[in-house]
């Protein structure tokens, strides 16, 4: 070995940049710890409430159970309508937001705008917006799964658009067809299958959370189970609870099994 | 006589990158010439330019008479409506059926676009049409296998069914058989002469192989590094001449002479 070439060093100092955030990131964690002000002493008490809450609500109090079916088939009702109109507006908006489908740069600037809108803000919110603005019940809730899907499909949607492959639509495109046809002759197609795909996760995930909306008032099972919890009857929210939780995971894995077929 | 290409002076660049330097030849109505030239020797470059792909420098594009290089967006359609292109990998789109491809050939041609051109919606009339174009490249048979379930000369024939279905007069075909076998090559390469000649269409087609050119092109054009080299009729050309084509200074990216590897 010649005297020139060095051995790299055993460790390198991190960067000023490295050392700041992680300084930082320390000092915002110690402060949130103490903030909460976490101590065992309150954990042991929050264990023996919880023990009481699950006493009272074993056994789970079923004499409600036509109420509660009503209100879990609004959710479906609200999921299931709301997704279908978030994915079908989707369409347009993955279109004009997409870098190969997009008329020009200033409507792809506003679509992908309108569409980073409507993920941030998180569902709940929406959902509080619309019950300001319709009204409580069901319709506030489609509205706020409307956007909520929006945020989530449109996103996915132009991504695939702008990995599709080129040729194809090269190939129309020398044929004389007009954009739009080579959109929807080789793009969509092409991008169909992982649309489905998108499609079907936003049912899932529209199907959690219409089972929240409710808690503001956006219709659905979350105002029975914010009605029974705040009544402090645990025995009939623990009914309400096993009812989401067999419909969701029923929904999920119907779902997931479609999903597995067509991919 | 109608020419049905004409290229004069074009010249393309990619950034400071000079591909096109001012080439100029013309092809004749009913003509059928192949191109040959190195990779990376421009060929592409100029075939995407035929079709308005590309954006020149400067030169002129007419095709049948038609200026390529000013035409409105509208003129562009109507123009490329009039040109086939057979591209190396093909283009079919994946998801679609054989039968429904080459329909897709059809959607220049109608108001409509993509409604008319639809398995669903195209009238009875384009449906035989299609139907007739895969049975004339010999794949009625698969008509409603996808491209994937194909082999590479049976998708290159829907391919070639699809441009029928276009019904053009001009045809370019960029490297046709290139990911082809040499035998299903020669297949293709046959179906797809003998189309352009029973349909008395103009062909411009770049090819690889010496042998395959000279057999099959009335005419043979020669590029190197950007420039048209040789210009010939097929019997003034030799084959020393067109080995000539690939040795030395092919490329449009090489260094300047004497640097060069």
């Amino acid at each position: 070995m010649s005297e020139t070439t060095l051995i790299p060093p055993r460790f390198r100092a991190p960067s000023a940049l490295a050392w700041v955030l992680v300084v930082g990131f320390a000092a915002f964690f110690i402060q949130g710890l103490i903030a909460s002000e976490i101590s065992l002493d309150r954990l042991v008490r929050g264990a023996s409430n919880l023990v009481r809450f699950i006493g009272q609500a074993v056994p789970p109090d079923f004499s409600r159970a036509p109420n509660i079916a009503d209100a879990m088939l609004e959710t479906l009702n609200i999921a299931v309508v709301g997704v279908t109109f978030g994915c079908l507006f989707s369409i347009p908006l993955a279109l004009l937001a997409a870098r190969n489908t997009a008329p020009n740069a200033v409507v792809r600037t506003l679509a992908r705008f309108v569409i980073s809108v409507s993920r941030t803000i998180p569902d709940l919110i929406w959902a509080l917006i619309f019950v300001v603005t319709v009204g409580l019940g069901p319709l506030a809730g489609i509205l706020a799964i409307i956007m909520d899907t929006i945020g989530f499909a449109a996103r996915f949607y132009s991504e695939r658009f702008e990995e599709v492959q080129k040729g194809p639509s090269e190939a129309l495109t020398s044929t004389g067809a007009g954009r739009l046809s080579v959109i929807f002759g080789a793009i969509l197609p092409e991008s169909f299958a992982s649309m489905t795909a998108t499609s079907l996760f936003s049912v899932e995930k529209a199907i959690r959370s219409a089972v929240t909306l409710g808690l503001v008032g956006a219709g659905g099972i979350g105002v029975e189970l914010s009605t029974a919890m705040r009544l402090f009857r645990y025995d009939q929210a623990a009914a309400i609870i096993l009812v989401i939780l067999v419909v969701v995971v029923v929904f999920e894995q119907i779902s997931s099994s479609i999903r597995k077929r067509i991919i | 006589m109608i020419s049905a290409i004409t290229c004069e002076e074009v010249r393309v660049s990619y950034g400071d990158l000079q591909v096109l330097r001012g080439v100029s030849f013309e092809i004749a109505a009913g003509q059928g010439v192949v191109l040959l030239g190195a990779n990376g020797c421009g060929k592409s470059t100029l075939m995407r330019s035929l079709n308005g792909l590309e954006r020149l420098q400067s030169g002129i594009i007419c095709i049948h008479g038609d200026n390529l290089t000013v035409a409105s967006r509208r003129d562009l359609r109507r123009i490329r409506r009039g040109m086939g292109y057979v591209f190396q990998q093909f283009n079919l789109v994946p998801q679609l059926s054989a039968f429904q491809n080459v329909l897709l050939g059809a959607m220049g041609r109608h108001r409509m676009g993509l409604l008319s051109c639809l398995s669903l919606t195209a009238s009875t009339e384009e449906r035989g049409k299609a139907m007739a174009c895969l049975e004339r490249v010999g794949m009625a048979d698969r008509a409603l296998h996808r491209p994937s379930e194909l082999s590479g000369g049976q998708q290159q024939r829907v391919a070639i069914a699809r441009m029928l279905m276009q019904a053009p007069k001009v045809v370019i075909a960029d490297e046709p058989i290139a990911s082809l076998d040499p035998k299903a090559g020669r297949e293709v390469l046959d179906l797809l002469w003998r189309i352009v000649r029973e349909e008395g269409l103009s062909m411009l087609c770049t090819l690889h192989q010496l042998d395959l050119a000279q057999e099959y092109a009335d005419r043979i054009i020669g590029m190197k590094a950007g420039r048209i080299e040789i210009d010939a009729a097929i019997s003034d050309t030799d084959t020393g001449q067109l080995n000539a084509l690939y040795s030395g200074m092919t490329r449009v990216d090489a260094e300047p002479a004497g640097e060069a590897a």
